[in-house]
C-alpha cells in the first residue's frame, strides 16, 4: 500500500504506518462507547423505574440525579468525577481498611460516561414508558402476569416503540463525547490522530481521517436505528405522509 | 474552600488579571455561537428545504458531516489543524485569523452549532401546516416576502422547545474551549486544581456555574415559550 501511494506520488495520503495505531484507536472508541452505552441503558432503566415510583425516597434522588447531570457540561463531569473517583476510592479502601488499587484510565472513562449519559437514558426512558397506554398494564395484570412478565412481556416492547428516537440520538450524542476522553489520557481515536499527525507533521490529514471514522460508525447507527425502528414497530400503521 | 473563592473567586467570575475569563469568558462564547449560528442557520434552513437541489444538496452534506462527527475533532481541526497549512500561513489575512485561539475556537463552535440549529428549523419549516403558507400566498405574497414575513416566524415559534435544547446543549459545549487555551470557567477551574489540589471544590464550583447558566437559559426559554407558543396550546374551558 505504501509503495503505491509512493510510486503515484502522493505519499502524503497514505497512513505513513499509523494505520494500525488508528485502529487500536477505533477499537479503544467502539469499546468505550459500548460498555458506557450499557451502563447507562442499565441506570437508564433504573432511573425511570425510580422517578415514575410510588415511593418518594426513590423519586427524589432520581429526580435530583438527572436534575443535576443534565445542567452540567459533560466535560465538566468527566473531569471532576475522573479526578475525585480515585481519591473517594482512596479515602474508601483506607476507611475499609482493603489494600489500596489504582482505578484505570479505561474503567474511570466508563463510569463516568455511563453515569452522566444514564441521566440522559432516565428521562428517556420515563417518557417512553408514560406513553404505553396504561390500559396495556392493566390487562397484563388482569391476565395474572407478575411483574417480571409485565415488564418483559407488556412493557418493554412497547415502550421501546417510543423509546428508540431518543435512543439513537442519545446514543450519538455518547459515541461523540468519547471523543472527550482523550483529554483525560485515554488512547481513544483522536489521541491517536493526534499522535500520528505529532509525527508526521501533518495534523490535518489526520484528523479528517478520524472524522471520517467517526461519520462512518454514526452513519451505520442510524442505519442500525432505523431497522430497530421499523421492527419494534411492526404491526402500526405508518401514518400517510 | 474559602481560601480558593476568594484566590480564584475573580477569575471564575469575570477576569484572571490578563483578561476576560471564567463565566464572563463562558458567556462571550455561547452569545457570540448562538447570534452568528442563528443569523447563518436562517438562510440555510430555507436551502435545505428548497426544491433546487443544488442548493439543497450542499446543505445537506455540510450537516451531515457536522453533526456526525465530535465538536473536539473540529474544534481541533480549526485549531491545529489548518494552521498547518502553508496555504493558511502564507496568507496573511487567514494567517491572522488562525492565530488567534479565540477566533478558531468561535468558528468551529459556530460551524457545529449551526449544523444543529438548520436541521431544526428545516424540520420545523416542513412540518408548518400547508393552510398558513397557502393562505399566505391567497393574499399575494411571494419569494423572499413569504419566507420573511410568514414561513420563518411560523418555523421559529414552532421550533422553540427544540432550539432551546441545543442551546443548553452548545452552552455546555463551550467547555471544550479550554482545550485551545481559552479562559474559559472550566481553564479556570483546571487552573484552580492544579494550584491548590481541592480537585472536588474546583470542579465543583464549574459545575455549579454551569449549572446556574443552565436553569437560567430553561428559564428563560420557559418564558418565551409561553409568549409565543401560546397560539398552540389548546384553549380550556
Amino acid at each position: 500500500m505504501n509503495n503505491f501511494f509512493q510510486s503515484t506520488g502522493l505519499h502524503a495520503l497514505s497512513l505513513q504506518g499509523f494505520g494500525p495505531l488508528l485502529l487500536q484507536g477505533t477499537w479503544m472508541t467502539v469499546k468505550l462507547a459500548l460498555l458506557s452505552l450499557a451502563l447507562s441503558l442499565a441506570l437508564g432503566l433504573l432511573g425511570a423505574s425510580a422517578k415514575l415510583s410510588r415511593l418518594r425516597v426513590l423519586r427524589v434522588p432520581a429526580t435530583l440525579y438527572t436534575t443535576l447531570i443534565r445542567s452540567v457540561p459533560d466535560l465538566v463531569l468527566i473531569l471532576l468525577i475522573f479526578y475525585t473517583l480515585q481519591l473517594w476510592l482512596n479515602d474508601l479502601t483506607e476507611l475499609l481498611g482493603w489494600d489500596y488499587f489504582e482505578i484505570d484510565p479505561f474503567t474511570a472513562g466508563v463510569i463516568t460516561l455511563g453515569f452522566i449519559y444514564g441521566a440522559y437514558f432516565t428521562e428517556n426512558f420515563r417518557g417512553a414508558i408514560l406513553s404505553v397506554p396504561a390500559g396495556q398494564l392493566e390487562a397484563a395484570t388482569a391476565y395474572g402476569l407478575n411483574r417480571i412478565q409485565r415488564f418483559r412481556l407488556v412493557l418493554f416492547p412497547q415502550l421501546m416503540r417510543f423509546a428508540l428516537p431518543g435512543l439513537g440520538n442519545n446514543w450519538l450524542v455518547l459515541l461523540k463525547s468519547t471523543a472527550l476522553v482523550s483529554i483525560i489520557g485515554l488512547a481513544d481515536l483522536v489521541k491517536a490522530a493526534q499522535n500520528a499527525g505529532k509525527t508526521t507533521n501533518n495534523t490535518l490529514y489526520f484528523l479528517i481521517i478520524a472524522g471520517l471514522v467517526y461519520l462512518l460508525i454514526t452513519t451505520l447507527s442510524n442505519r442500525l436505528f432505523k431497522h430497530l425502528e421499523r421492527r419494534y414497530n411492526t404491526g402500526i400503521k405508518e401514518l400517510a405522509r | 474552600m474559602i481560601e480558593l473563592i476568594q484566590e480564584y473567586g475573580p477569575a471564575y467570575l469575570y477576569s484572571d488579571g490578563a483578561g476576560l475569563s471564567g463565566l464572563a469568558m463562558t458567556l462571550w462564547l455561547f452569545i457570540v455561537t448562538m447570534v452568528v449560528g442563528f443569523l447563518l442557520s436562517l438562510p440555510l434552513a430555507l436551502a435545505r428545504v428548497s426544491r433546487t437541489l443544488w442548493l439543497r444538496w450542499p446543505v445537506e452534506v455540510y450537516t451531515f458531516v457536522f453533526r456526525g462527527t465530535p465538536l473536539y475533532i473540529q474544534l481541533l481541526i480549526c485549531y491545529t489543524g489548518l494552521y498547518g497549512l502553508e496555504v493558511v500561513r502564507d496568507n496573511a489575512m487567514l494567517d491572522q485569523f488562525f492565530r488567534n485561539a479565540l477566533n478558531c475556537t468561535l468558528l468551529a463552535f459556530v460551524l457545529n452549532t449551526c449544523a444543529y440549529t438548520v436541521e431544526i428549523f428545516a424540520g420545523a419549516i416542513r412540518n408548518i401546516p400547508h393552510g398558513e403558507i397557502e393562505a399566505a400566498q391567497a393574499y399575494g405574497l411571494h419569494g423572499w416576502r413569504l419566507n420573511l414575513f410568514v414561513i420563518l416566524p411560523a418555523a421559529l415559534r414552532r421550533s422553540l422547545p427544540a432550539y432551546s435544547n441545543e442551546l443548553i446543549l452548545m452552552l455546555h459545549a463551550t467547555s471544550l474551549a479550554f482545550t485551545a487555551t481559552i479562559a474559559d470557567i472550566l481553564k479556570v477551574a483546571r487552573d484552580a486544581n492544579a494550584a491548590t489540589f481541592l480537585t472536588f471544590q474546583a470542579f465543583g464550583i464549574a459545575a455549579l456555574l454551569y449549572m446556574l447558566l443552565s436553569f437560567a437559559l430553561v428559564g428563560g426559554f420557559r418564558l418565551a415559550e409561553r409568549r409565543w407558543m401560546r397560539f398552540l396550546v389548546p384553549a380550556r374551558g
